[in-house]
């Protein structure tokens, strides 16, 4: 199953679509329902916040993001579906966040927000809406693959008190239940996400934060390389599948 | 202000009943639950909600601590006429929010 | 691996309950019954006519979507006034009352509330001529496995 992860990468997606699985589809039907409709899916408030933010300029004498970027329905469609990606400046990839924040600070002239801050949120939610129902695209710049490689290291190592790796669980043993809560396969097919348990948005790193912990290891901090790294592989794992962010999770 | 997704049918025939869904950002923070310093956080959520219709009210909640965060209510009524329904929410701290939508009836 | 040696060999156990917000306090039966009895006073109450629709296992005890609806014509003559929710593990009994009249053309409401623990919600309607029905569902809350970081 570690070996199929691997090959993800070479294969079309569509030869493996049929094994891999979004964490939607273990939800129970009234979480699913939630999700699909869009006037009864809480994470819609946070993509409103966004849509506001998009046309908001954050000073009297700046700019918008709309007055780059125009109607974020053309110029954002799909940019969600293929970050974490690389970027020249930087001199490695930056996730969807980063890539909000560094337009802030460079093209703004404003304070970058802070994580899982409403603002970052919302403008995650509402960038991640301009790709739902679109393939997951995972960066195709060479210069990503190190990171990516990096990434899937990360995946497979064993880590915290517990001493347990993500494929552990989530390429072993998808699908069966851990206290409670099934394992999904760890596609990152819809974040940000509201979270039951949360009560609230919430970003993919939120969410590796909280497996991190789980098995009692010392979780990576927002933004951190490792992070982007985890991002970049998973993004690959899940290339081909549908973007259905805001999604709802348990 | 806070966050709302309201869904009202934009228009119904006369007599037909029309199913209302509401939502609204909010933490409905219980009263009962420890915060990062141990100490219980105070109470903080939405007591009272209701529409009205015209001016008329036709659905209204009250709601304790054990509603979900970010309350969400369907209810129905009746299209009688066009206009306008209000939508209020009132809660603890002072919290007043109200919203409203149109429907043309034909 | 079953469900109950895959959680001792993780360590992840019942402390990771998922519904961390009520855990501090609990209700009593006694609360119960008098949160019902400010409600429905001691007028007898009739069971059907009333249904409670909510997934009988619940992913977490922070969201549980429900309906509750109740056979009326909902007309001036004859509608339901009140429907209250009760849930006798939580802290606070008394989940919601909502009111309706004739213009609700249906007695049915949908909502999301809390629930503490695995237990039977009780749902009340107040009649137009002062009867009142009841009802109640079992629900099972499942735990979750990763706590906040
Ligand atoms: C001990 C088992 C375990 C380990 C180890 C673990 N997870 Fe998880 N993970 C879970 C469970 C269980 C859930 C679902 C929790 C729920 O639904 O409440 C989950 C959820 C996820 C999700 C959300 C999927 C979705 O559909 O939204 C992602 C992504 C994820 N994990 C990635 C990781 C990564 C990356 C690692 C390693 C850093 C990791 N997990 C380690 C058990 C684990
Ligand atoms: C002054 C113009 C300007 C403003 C304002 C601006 N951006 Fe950008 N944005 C750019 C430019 C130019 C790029 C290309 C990368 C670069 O040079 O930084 C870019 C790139 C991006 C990208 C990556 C697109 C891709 O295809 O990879 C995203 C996402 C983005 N911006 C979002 C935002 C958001 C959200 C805001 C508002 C908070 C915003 N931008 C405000 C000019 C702007």
């Amino acid at each position: 199953m570690r070996r199929l992860a691997c090959l993800l990468l070479l294969l079309p997606a569509a030869a493996l679509a049929d094994e891999r699985r979004s964490g939607s589809t273990y939800m129970s039907a009234e979480t699913q329902a939630m999700q699909k409709d869009d006037t009864a899916n809480p994470g819609m408030l946070w993509v409103q916040d966004g849509a506001a933010l998009w046309s908001r300029k954050p000073a009297a004498d700046k700019k918008a993001c709309a007055d780059c970027h125009g109607d974020a329905a053309a110029s954002m469609k799909g940019v969600a579906a293929r970050y974490p990606a690389f970027d020249a400046e930087q001199g490695r990839p930056v996730d969807l966040a980063t890539r909000i924040n560094l337009c802030r600070e460079k093209h703004q002239q404003a304070a970058p927000f802070a994580a899982e801050s409403e603002s970052l949120l919302g403008l995650s939610a509402w960038l991640g809406l301009q790709s739902r129902g679109l393939p997951i695209s995972p960066d195709p710049d060479p210069r990503s693959e190190p990171f990516r490689e990096a990434g899937r290291r990360l995946y497979e190592q064993r880590m915290g008190q517990l001493n347990f790796a993500c494929a552990q669980c989530h390429d072993d043993n998808a699908g069966k239940r851990l206290a409670g809560s099934v394992i999904p396969q760890a596609h990152p097919t819809g974040y940000p996400i509201y979270r039951l348990e949360w009560q609230g948005m919430g970003s993919l790193q939120r969410r590796l934060r909280n497996c991190m912990t789980g098995v009692r290891a010392e979780p990576f901090a927002y933004g951190a390389p490792e992070m982007v790294e985890l991002e970049l592989f998973l993004m690959s794992r899940a290339a081909g599948m549908t973007v259905e962010t805001p999604g709802v999770r348990p | 202000m806070a966050r709302t997704l309201i869904n009202v049918p934009a228009s119904a025939k006369r007599g037909e009943v029309i199913e209302i869904k509401t939502l609204i950002q909010h933490p409905m923070e219980t009263g009962f639950r420890p915060g990062a310093n141990g100490r219980i956080l105070a109470r903080d959520i939405i007591t009272k909600f209701a529409c009205t219709y015209n001016g008329e009210e036709v659905f209204a909640a009250e709601l304790f601590p054990a509603t979900a965060a970010n309350p969400f209510l369907a209810f129905t009524t009746v299209a009688s006429e066009s206009g306008t329904f209000r939508f209020t929410w009132t809660g603890d701290n002072g919290f007043k929010q109200t919203e409203t939508a149109t429907i043309s009836v034909t | 691996m079953t469900n109950a040696t895959r959680r001792d060999a993780l360590g992840l156990g019942a402390g990771l309950a998922a519904f961390l917000s009520f855990r501090p306090a609990r209700a009593t039966t006694a609360a119960m019954s008098e949160a019902i009895r400010d409600f429905a006073g001691t007028v007898k109450r009739q069971e059907g006519g009333i249904t409670l629709d909510l997934p009988p296992l619940v992913e977490n005890g922070n969201v549980v979507p429900l309906t509750v609806s109740v056979d009326s014509p909902m007309t001036a003559e004859s509608f339901v006034k009140r429907i209250a929710l009760f849930a006798e593990k939580n802290p606070q009994p008394h989940i919601g009352t909502y009111h309706l009249n004739p213009r609700s053309g249906r007695a049915s409401v949908s909502s999301r509330i809390r629930l503490a623990d695995s237990q039977a919600i009780t749902a009340i309607a107040e009649m137009s001529d002062g009867s009142f029905r009841q009802t109640s569902a079992e629900v099972i809350v499942t735990l979750a496995a990763c706590v906040e970081g």
